[in-house]
């Protein structure tokens, strides 16, 4: 029995590690150390939106907005590493601080408004999106600082450096939802909002740091994209909040609230990233990716509920 | 004597587990069968086999001499067994009409036909002498009016048997009283009841015969006028009961709250009380005379427009439930699932949600210390689970309470507000909850009790304040209260 119960809890991993072995057999350029180093490169931007779109979601919210969020970031942070060139801090700074006011305005409007957060991050999303163009002028920003190009592009020891910043992150956002009493009110107000609001928990304030959360890591996913296509992109990230809602959802946490974690979303960003990656080396081609991609996710959230289903029997 | 249902020595296992254990059970027309017991004992696993939602694993059922048991749930309803449910399952949206037509309406080439509906609707509201418009909304009809309507949708299938599963837990007493002329009304059509309550009063009220079900089995069937209250619980819990409400004598002390012109518009006004350490005052009155909506704004759960709430003396502004605890005014809901507790949350978690910070360092959850603390408050309160890490979704409405008022505790509260404490829970429970209250008052806390169920109000209150349609109307000594003082002040 605990046998069993391990293994639903730990599905998602074991079909990680098939999947990681199958594309080892299929492809030999599969399981060598450059791949890998591609591999989670690419996906730390990913992981880090579906990091902030976790804690949303096991509050019981959801936000749409991060990836408008990222261009409005990245576009400010691109402003602010162009000529003439100021302290590294200033791009990184004001990128961070772009991702924070979004974030606090998504959770100002959701608290005091008691609209549903879909329809106000989607809100927000048109409006960071349309606000990153009129910052740009509509106008990828090039001849970014060296400086700030090494983010994204350079590496310590030969670990490149957005590695090093998804395993920090990782790190403080695991800690944060699993050990602190932010985290356990996060997901007591997923859970039930009105008993933790009874309970003494002060429901707006959990909501606003998880939305100013969501949004800062936001921020810094477009700060480290920006750095690694050294290109300041109005048009970047779009599409990118449904990746970081499905890697959230392939990681097991539930869009109804209340149940998730932050390892769960880890796996789903790299089970993304994996496929893509293995579907790229079979030369499958990007079209049928799509298809694949979106049966996983139903099939996550199928296992998921019939995991329920038979837990509550 | 004419049998119209009949269970022939049903059994039904899960995982290995016997709930119901070879029961044989005759229901007779025009009778009202109370089944009664603990939660666990088999009652509703035994409704959901009669109902088609599980299938026994020995035994069968007959209902008129035919064998209805292996139908499916949609085939049994159509044979006339209809079930009012504790929770009531009708969609909001739709009126009245189309609710109690709902999957059997009348239309034309699937062209509905409202107006039939209506006029039918309206006849069989009109029969059960009910005032209810067939064309109002379910959602702007108050509980005990939906259940109504779900008795007339049980009517509208020609239903034979129908089955009410605690169906006064949400009502007043008056409309306990409508519902009881309905069921009389339904009797003597040959209508056959099948009831289940934990409420003594109206069992002994209402009941033509009690079976009693204990670990699954059929412990008793007997004519209700065989048994009394101690009697009959002494069979659900197989042993001697020998005081309901043990006596407790405390010395009281300071006055801890006091509650001085206390007025919010349209609810209640000019509400003034006060409770010493080791007193409990009960609130009584109808369903709607603003009892829980002072408790409501006492624990800073809805907002007042007026008075004053003192605490030790002292004028303290409560604007939230957070204000409310950090005070040291503790809370326990009439609606645990709304505001007791999170389901996916376990037991530990639920306990300390009140008081977490008082186990962190710097954020982080001390989780060692909370462990050993909740362990404590769950071992103190008997809470029957596996461990701190069950889930509380998973516990019976019994042990769900006792979690619920465990992380009340923990705050350390010194006035514990108490709204319907025993709803919906069994009778072993009930008895653990009012020791508990006796324990509570010996340690010095100030207890404001609301219950609907008057021995509870009764047995257990120092003074009872009588409340009608939001105004105060007495503050009755123990020694000076009755059922009948208490109902002659509360109806006006």
């Amino acid at each position: 029995m605990q046998f069993i119960n391990s293994i639903r809890q730990y599905g998602i991993f074991l079909a990680f590690l098939l999947i990681c072995c199958f594309l080892s057999y299929a492809s030999s350029q599969f399981l060598t150390l450059s791949n890998w180093t591609i591999i989670i490169t690419q996906v730390s931007i990913n992981a880090l939106l579906a990091f902030g779109v976790t804690f949303v979601i096991i509050a019981g919210g959801i936000d749409l907005s991060v990836g408008s969020i990222l261009a409005v970031a990245g576009v400010v942070a691109a402003l602010l590493a162009s000529p003439p060139d100021l302290p590294l801090i200033v791009p990184i700074f004001g990128g961070l601080l772009a991702g924070l006011v979004f974030g606090l305005l998504n959770g100002l409007i959701i608290t005091k408004s008691k609209i549903a957060p879909f329809i106000v991050t989607l809100g927000i999303m048109t409006i960071g999106r349309g606000l990153a163009l009129i910052l740009s002028n509509g106008r990828p920003i090039s001849n970014l600082s060296d400086s700030f190009n090494f983010i994204g592009g350079g590496d310590i020891f030969g670990i490149p450096f957005p590695i090093i910043v998804l395993v920090i992150v990782f790190i403080i956002s695991y800690l944060l939802l699993k050990n602190t009493v932010f985290g356990r009110y996060v997901y007591a107000i997923g859970g039930n909002e009105q008993a933790a609001w009874a309970s003494g928990i002060n429901v707006n304030k959990i909501k606003m740091a998880v939305y100013a959360l969501c949004g800062t890591l936001a921020g810094l996913a477009g700060i480290l994209l920006t750095s690694r296509i050294t290109t300041g992109q109005p048009n970047a990230g779009a599409g990118f909040e449904l990746d970081a809602i499905a890697a959230a959802i392939i990681g097991g946490t539930s869009t109804s609230g209340g149940t998730g974690t932050i390892a769960g979303t880890l796996i789903g960003a790299l089970l993304i990233g994996v496929i893509n990656n293995g579907l790229d080396l079979l030369n499958v081609s990007s079209y049928y990716q799509q298809v694949i991609m979106g049966a996983i996710i139903i099939g996550a959230v199928l296992l998921d509920s019939w995991n329920q289903k038979r837990m509550a029997s | 004597m004419s049998i119209i249902l009949e269970f022939s020595n049903i059994s039904k296992s899960f995982s290995g587990n016997r709930v119901i254990d070879n029961i044989s059970l005759q229901i007779e027309k025009g009778k009202v069968h109370t089944l009664m017991g603990e939660n666990g004992a088999g009652k509703s696993t035994l409704m959901k086999i009669l109902v088609g939602l599980l299938q026994p694993d020995e035994g069968e059922i007959l209902l008129e001499g035919e064998v209805i048991s292996g139908l499916s749930v949609h085939a049994i309803l159509g044979k006339g067994i209809a079930m009012i449910h504790q929770e009531i399952l009708m969609v909001p949206d739709l009126s009245v009409a189309q609710n109690i037509f709902l999957g059997k309406e009348s239309h034309r080439f699937s062209w509905l036909n409202e107006s039939e509906i209506n006029t039918k609707s309206k006849r069989i509201l009109a029969d059960l002498k009910l005032d209810i418009s067939p064309k109002i909304k379910v959602k702007n009809l108050s509980i005990a009016d939906r259940q109504m309507v779900e008795i007339a949708k049980a009517i509208s299938n020609k239903a034979k048997v129908i089955i009410m599963d605690e169906p006064t837990s949400v009502l007043s007493d008056t409309e306990v009283k409508t519902l009881f002329q309905i069921i009389e009304k339904l009797k003597s059509e040959g209508v056959a009841i099948i009831y289940i309550s934990h409420k003594m009063e109206e069992i002994f009220q209402i009941s033509d015969t009690l079976a009693v079900l204990r670990d699954g089995k059929l412990i008793s069937t007997q004519k209700a006028s065989e048994l009394n209250s101690n009697s009959l619980i002494s069979l659900m819990v197989g042993r001697e009961i020998s005081e309901i409400f043990p006596e407790s004598k405390t010395e009281m002390g300071r006055t801890l709250i006091s509650v001085r012109n206390l007025s919010k518009k349209g609810v209640f006004s000019n509400i003034n009380f006060e409770v010493k350490a080791g007193q409990v005052l009960g609130l009584a009155g109808l369903v709607g005379a603003g009892r829980s909506e002072i408790a409501r704004a006492i624990a800073g759960l809805d907002k007042y427009d007026s008075g004053i709430i003192e605490l030790e003396g002292l004028e303290v502004p409560i604007n939230s439930p957070s204000d409310a605890i950090e005070l040291g005014i503790g809370f326990v809901s009439e609606d645990r699932k709304a505001l007791g507790f999170i389901p996916q949350m376990n037991i530990r978690e639920n306990i300390s949600l009140s008081s977490l910070k008082s186990f962190s360092k710097l954020g982080f959850v001390d989780t060692d210390s909370e462990t050993k603390s909740t362990q404590v408050v769950f071992e103190d309160l008997k809470v029957k689970a596996r461990g701190l890490g069950q889930k509380v979704i998973s516990l019976s409405g019994g042990n769900q309470q006792k979690v619920v008022i465990g992380k009340v505790l923990m705050s350390n509260p010194k006035v514990i507000i108490l709204d319907e404490p025993t709803r919906g829970i069994d009778v072993g429970a009930k008895f653990e909850i009012y020791k508990l209250i006796n324990t509570l008052k010996a340690k010095g806390l100030a207890i404001i009790l609301i219950s609907s169920e008057m021995p509870e109000i009764l047995g257990l209150c120092d003074r009872i304040l009588v409340l009608s349609k939001g105004k105060q109307k007495v503050i009755l000594p123990k020694s000076e209260a009755s059922q009948e003082k208490i109902m002659q002040y509360a109806v006006h």
